[in-house]
């Protein structure tokens, strides 16, 4: 596969790491009363679509950063390609 | 002055140098390193102190700044790996620290990396066994990291374009010269 | 041996009469010449018999003249460099060839395991799953090894292959695949425009079917313009053309596979250069030009040495100047079967007649044409004698020829097309399957493989395709005139098979006749897929090239269907056998991963040192001394000498990550469950890292060498995992942390210098401005220092062994001179060097967790350091690790384990049960992770989890091991074997 990287164009994926579902950048809050249910959600539950899926790859054998990419399970076709970071700024994740 | 004898990556008397048909890899020991990362909204300070270092801009994506003593290449989002002699420069990061100041993460580097020149008209075959990189795009002053055998090394295409410095992590030194040797032995 | 004679040798073709070329066929001698294939050079010399079919060894001759080869299968060369399954029909001749015959006992004229073909109604589909069901202990002891021996194909050598294989990678704007007219006409229209194109062709002469045929273009003989092509082709320094090259796959975003068979067609490859080259090609757009391939016609007897397809028969006699007999007939139902008898007879080989399963074909002056006639069946033991027609009368003939050229159609090359789950479509007009549906992204198809089979067609769709190509590419397009070529149609009336036949050959490579494919349909398989795994239609190395056609248009008139209503099997990569040797490339043996050497390793070499691989590091096991026989004793006294004075071991292999940043504190926090915020400027702490399920990940140390720089280490297997995972959290987690991560782990020589002597011994290498007493550099303190007269350096007062230890770093380069310089140093105190043995054993002696221990299932809690998890702050599994389920009562608590009586042995994956009771699962106490034997202590000491462990000191228990009939009677002690209070460390 070639993931287009936002800035250093296209890369074969055989330079990233994959980790999996992009909701892990979604860590709940420790402070909430429903944390320990929030965190067991956290850790073990993911969907598994057959079509487009939000996943964490990380360009270890480049920039290392890690991207979220947009990849669809049954053609392989991505769709998009963001720097985690910002993703992540831009579900309000900060400090 | 301390009485520690250096040891190169390779291990050998002398820094290896061979050459194979048109083209020859040198193992070039006279490489000071350091990487800097910008502070956190420190990041135009830390580009302004490296323009001033290197006379041109800090290397954008994919970039290098190519120049004598010091140079630069990009190594990621506002993070960049200089270079200098290292006879000259073996304190490269302390000044670098200085330079920078509060604007910028230091890192000695020097000896993470082993450092390899592979020059000659047949380079662009040679790298096209190495790994997946797009050696025939790269132009003079591109530089990108890359899995060669699967190793993390850095490529940075130099000028005249027909020579590639290759840093690859010094401890697998000896492997990536077999490759190396090996994929010019293929293309000779 | 005789002079052979090249009998069968025509006029003319692309073979190269100035030359000859000796080579060995079954232990005789033959000749031919430069451009001739070991099919062409055998047919010249009049051998049409080339192999035994694979289970009722048939005789078989070559069926094609291609990779779509069923039957002239050979052993090619010999010793270490035996290949079976080579195919002869694409096996280029070369000076000293080497070949035999297989799948034959004892020779290929008279084989006795073709008894096989008289029980041949025994041998129907799926009778091996009918026959080998029961009993099953009967399969693996009788009847494979039956099997094998009389259905193996080639054998191997079972020798090293001694040759070497690379991987490539290749980047183009336009991938041609194939170099026939539409990929020559495509090659030179992108490549005039300024495209990066690749033409790959698995021929090893550009033209495809042009070198085949006797068509003029542009009024002129079609080598004279395919040399003029390749010649202007030659001359773009953006157009790379690769023979011998086998596009294998089609896979995602447009990247192919290609195997370049480099040095196949030498009798060796020269000195270092490979035997094949695996090519990863990442392409912008590609266009698929791989031909068509030509299908047969099912009749009784269709199988023997002689009966081949009309196309091939035709390639033989134009390119090879090269005829299976001199006297041949044709079976056809379409006109492309008339051209080989045009062109055979053209080159002087009597036509005994064309047989045409369609009436009314025209009359032709020099031959005879029997129209609306079939081949029903053949005669000849070990070769074509005679053929059987039933002509459209009903009344029978005999025809007597050497040889029949059957046509039965042309089937497109789809297959690429298919790689990505695409699904051709049929084409009435050719009664075949077609490109059609979603090809993968950026391919098109041109030519013959699109359907589209004049020449005319493949020069026409061949440039359009490449101006397609050009226009997706934002390159200009053009539009030159045409070559003048033949424009013929096919007219093509289906024919399958002759109404009756049952030992009619379908897939000549797995033995599957007509009678099967009826047989299949009888039981219920009424899948495509489930008929070509009952039968075994199209699963041999061929896949099925010449015979799934035929297979799918008998099922569908069995089932009542069209065509493509049944539809076809998925088409896989590779395109044609691909050996392993090609995949693996340069990963063999010792080059399978890249090897690590630490900065001691040229030293410890020279001391005789046993290394062990761990991860990619080779690292210093022990280092035998004179007279020491056994591995123990080394390892003994490596631990008693750093116990009792000083011991040095190169731990670079450590992962460190410098982590800098005004928030580097915050960020420990994080990934630490303890707590790092408070930690002077000079010290260093333990730290555990938990992953987010509370489960433990990592554990290491984090050195404060300033307010807003941390050194932190992880374990040697982590070292890269640990790196990720900072990074996720840094990045992903809490985007606005002011903390900056880079990996030092090669930057620095890092050893360790452990034992009661290693104050002393430092001393000597440190400068005397550092004061590195037990009140200037105590417990767990850190900083940069300078060593031998001024060279920078860390030191870290931190200690796995438990004795007063130091970790001591400088810049790599040095750090073969820094051990020598500690060695002379040390001489006084009888320094030793110690290695990872050692450090195992003083590690369980002071009970410190390890990999063993940090093993994916266990807790802080577990491990004995659950107050450990800081409930003042947030971390990364802060949360998950306070579950109720992970904090029962009786959770597995890390203990020490030491057997009753001294002279026992404990060992590690043991499990603990009660004193009493029995020894089950159900009884489980829990297991011993780490085992060794304790110098100091003398006897054999453990580390383990036992529910509840840490409440159970002193009781006595049994460790069990059903796997190795092990019980020992063991006492349950403190994981602290030696110096429980730490006083040494402290010293």
């Amino acid at each position: 596969m070639i993931i287009h990287h936002p800035t250093l164009g296209p890369r074969d994926s055989a330079e990233f790491v994959y980790l999996g579902d992009a909701s892990l950048i979604n860590r709940p809050d420790p402070t909430a009363e429903t944390k320990a249910q929030d965190f067991h959600d956290y850790a073990y539950l993911r969907d598994n679509p057959a079509g487009p899926i939000r996943e964490l790859w990380f360009h270890e054998g480049g920039d290392r950063s890690w991207l979220v990419v947009t990849r669809d399970t049954t053609t392989h076709e991505i769709t998009a390609v963001e720097f985690a970071r910002d993703v992540a700024r831009k579900q309000g994740r900060s400090v | 002055m301390h009485d520690l004898t250096p040891l190169n990556a390779l291990a050998g008397d002398a820094p290896a140098n061979d050459t194979i048909g048109t083209l020859t890899l040198t193992e070039n020991p006279e490489l000071a390193l350091a990487s800097v990362a910008a502070r956190k909204g420190q990041e135009r300070k830390c580009k302004a102190a490296l323009k001033q270092l290197l006379g041109k801009p800090a290397p954008g994506p994919g970039k290098a700044c190519l120049r004598d003593p010091e140079a630069a290449f990009w190594t990621g989002p506002d993070q960049w790996m200089v270079g200098a002699p290292y006879d000259t420069h073996e304190d490269l990061a302390d000044q670098l620290s200085k330079l920078l100041g509060a604007a910028a993460s230091v890192t000695e580097q020097s000896d993470a990396w082993v450092c390899f020149d592979l020059r000659g008209a047949a380079m662009e075959d040679a790298m096209a066994l190495l790994g997946p990189l797009n050696i025939q795009s790269m132009k003079t002053g591109d530089a990108t990291r890359t899995s060669i055998h699967h190793l993390g090394c850095f490529v940075i295409r130099r000028d005249p374009s027909d020579w590639v410095r290759i840093l690859g992590p010094r401890s697998s030194a000896g492997s990536l010269h077999h490759a190396i040797i090996a994929a010019m032995k293929s293309v000779a | 041996m005789t002079q052979p004679t090249q009998k069968n040798r025509l006029q003319g073709g692309l073979i190269d009469r100035s030359e000859k070329f000796k080579f060995i066929f079954d232990g005789k001698d033959y000749f031919g010449h430069p451009g001739d294939t070991l099919a062409s050079a055998l047919l010249a010399n009049n051998v049409r018999l080339m192999g035994r079919s694979f289970k009722y060894h048939r005789p078989r001759g070559p069926l094609t003249s291609g990779s779509e080869e069923p039957n002239a299968m050979v052993e090619l060369r010999g010793g270490n460099r035996q290949e079976p399954n080579t195919r002869a029909t694409t096996a280029e001749l070369y000076d000293g060839l080497f070949a035999n015959s297989q799948n034959r006992f004892p020779s290929l004229a008279f084989d006795a395991m073709a008894i096989n073909d008289r029980f041949s109604n025994f041998l129907t589909a799926g009778f091996y799953y009918k026959t080998f069901m029961w009993p099953a202990s009967f399969w693996e002891k009788i009847y494979e090894p039956i099997i094998r021996k009389a259905a193996g194909l080639g054998s191997l050598s079972m020798k090293a292959d001694p040759d070497v294989y690379d991987k490539g990678f290749l980047h183009c704007d336009l991938l041609i695949i194939g170099a026939g007219p539409s990929g020559l006409i495509a090659a030179l229209t992108a490549g005039r425009a300024g495209a990066r194109v690749i033409l790959a062709d698995e021929d090893f002469r550009f033209g495809g079917r042009l070198n085949a045929e006797t068509f003029a273009v542009n009024d002129g003989p079609a080598q004279d313009w395919i040399a003029e092509t390749l010649d202007e082709l030659r001359s773009l320094p953006n157009v790379r053309l690769m023979k011998r090259t086998t596009v294998i796959g089609a896979f995602d975003h447009g990247i192919y596979g290609a195997v370049e068979r480099v040095s196949d067609h030498l009798k060796t490859p020269a000195p270092d250069k490979p035997r094949q080259v695996l090519w990863r090609i990442y392409t912008k757009q590609s266009i698929l030009c791989a031909g068509a391939t030509e299908r047969s016609i099912a009749f009784e007897n269709n199988d023997r040495p002689g009966i081949m397809l009309a196309g091939a028969m035709r390639a033989y006699a134009n390119r090879w100047a090269a005829t299976p007999a001199q006297r041949i007939a044709i079976f056809t139902n379409n006109d492309d079967g008339h051209r080989t008898a045009a062109d055979m007879h053209a080159q002087g080989v009597e036509i005994a007649a064309v047989v045409d399963t369609r009436p009314n074909q025209p009359v032709n002056l020099d031959y005879e044409v029997i129209s609306g006639a079939q081949v029903i069946n053949s005669k000849g033991r070990l070769g074509l004698t005679f053929a059987e027609l039933k002509l459209a009368d009903g009344s029978s003939r005999t025809l007597e020829c050497g040889a029949l050229g059957v046509s039965g159609g042309w089937n497109p090359n789809v297959h690429l097309t298919c790689h990505q789950r695409g699904r051709p479509t049929w084409n009435e007009d050719l009664a075949a399957f077609v490109p059609g549906g979603t090809l993968p992204p950026g391919m098109s198809v041109a030519g013959a493989a699109n359907g589209t089979l004049s020449t005319h067609g493949a020069f026409e769709t061949g440039q359009k395709a490449a101006n397609a190509a050009l226009r997706a590419l934002d390159l200009k397009t053009s539009r030159r005139k045409l070559p003048e070529a033949e424009d013929a149609p096919l007219n093509i009336t289906p024919f399958w098979y002759v109404d009756g036949a049952s030992r009619a050959w379908l897939d000549q490579q797995n033995d599957v006749t007509v009678k099967d494919v009826k047989l299949s349909h009888q039981e219920g398989f009424r899948s495509v897929e489930h008929l070509k795994r009952y039968t075994t239609l199209g699963m041999a190395t061929d896949q099925g090239k010449t015979s799934n056609m035929g297979g799918l248009a008998i099922m569908a008139e069995l089932a009542g269907k069209s065509i493509p209503e049944v539809g076809t099997t998925i088409f896989r990569p590779p395109y044609t056998p691909t050996a392993i040797g090609v995949l693996a490339g340069r990963m063999r043996g010792k080059e399978f991963h890249p090897t690590r050497l630490t900065p001691s390793h040229k030293w410890a070499s020279e001391q005789g040192a046993v290394f062990v691989e761990v991860g990619n590091w080779m690292r210093a096991q022990w280092f035998p001394q004179p007279g020491e026989t056994h591995w123990r004793q080394s390892v003994d006294r490596e631990v008693l000498a750093t116990r009792n004075s000083v011991g040095v071991c190169d731990v670079t292999t450590l992962g460190k990550v410098d982590v800098q940043g005004a928030d580097a504190a915050t960020f420990l926090n994080k990934i630490y469950c303890n707590g790092f915020a408070k930690l002077a400027v000079g010290k260093t702490r333990y730290g555990l890292m938990l992953r987010e399920d509370g489960i433990a990940m990592d554990d290491g140390t984090a050195a404060r060498m300033a307010e807003d720089h941390f050194v932190v280490t992880t374990t040697t297997a982590n070292a890269v995992k640990v790196y990720q995972h900072m990074e996720f959290v840094r990045q992903c987690l809490f985007p606005d942390l002011d903390v900056q991560l880079i990996s030092t782990t090669e930057a620095w020589a890092q050893y360790a210098v452990a034992g009661p002597n290693s104050r002393k011994l430092l001393q000597k290498i440190v400068d005397p401005e550092f004061d590195i007493s037990n009140d200037g550099f105590p417990f767990m303190a850190c900083g940069n220092i300078t060593v031998c007269g001024g060279l920078r350096a860390r030191l870290f007062r931190i200690s796995f062994s438990g004795e007063l230890a130091y970790e001591i770093a400088l810049p790599t380069r040095y750090g073969d001179a820094l051990i020598r310089k500690i060695m002379d140093a040390g001489a006084e105190f009888d320094v030793t060097a110690y290695g990872t043995e050692a450090l195992g054993v003083m590690r369980i002696e002071k009970g410190h967790a390890a990999g063993n221990e940090l093993n994916g299932t266990t807790t802080a809690l577990n491990l004995g350091m659950g107050r450990m998890v800081s409930k003042a702050k947030d971390s990364i599994g802060s949360v998950l690790s306070e579950r109720e389920g992970l904090n029962e009562a009786d959770a597995l608590m890390q203990v020490g384990i030491q057997p009753l009586d001294p002279t026992q042995k404990i060992t590690a994956g043991g499990h603990l049960m009660n004193a009493d009771g029995p020894v089950d699962a159900a009884h489980d106490q829990g297991y011993v992770t780490s085992a060794a034997y304790s110098p100091i202590l003398e006897r054999s000491i453990g580390l383990g989890f036992l529910k509840d462990g840490g409440n159970r000191k002193g009781e006595k228990m049994r460790l069990v091991s059903p796997v190795t009939n092990l019980t020992v009677e063991v006492e349950i002690v403190s994981a602290h074997f030696v110096d429980p209070e730490g006083e040494r460390l402290r010293a």
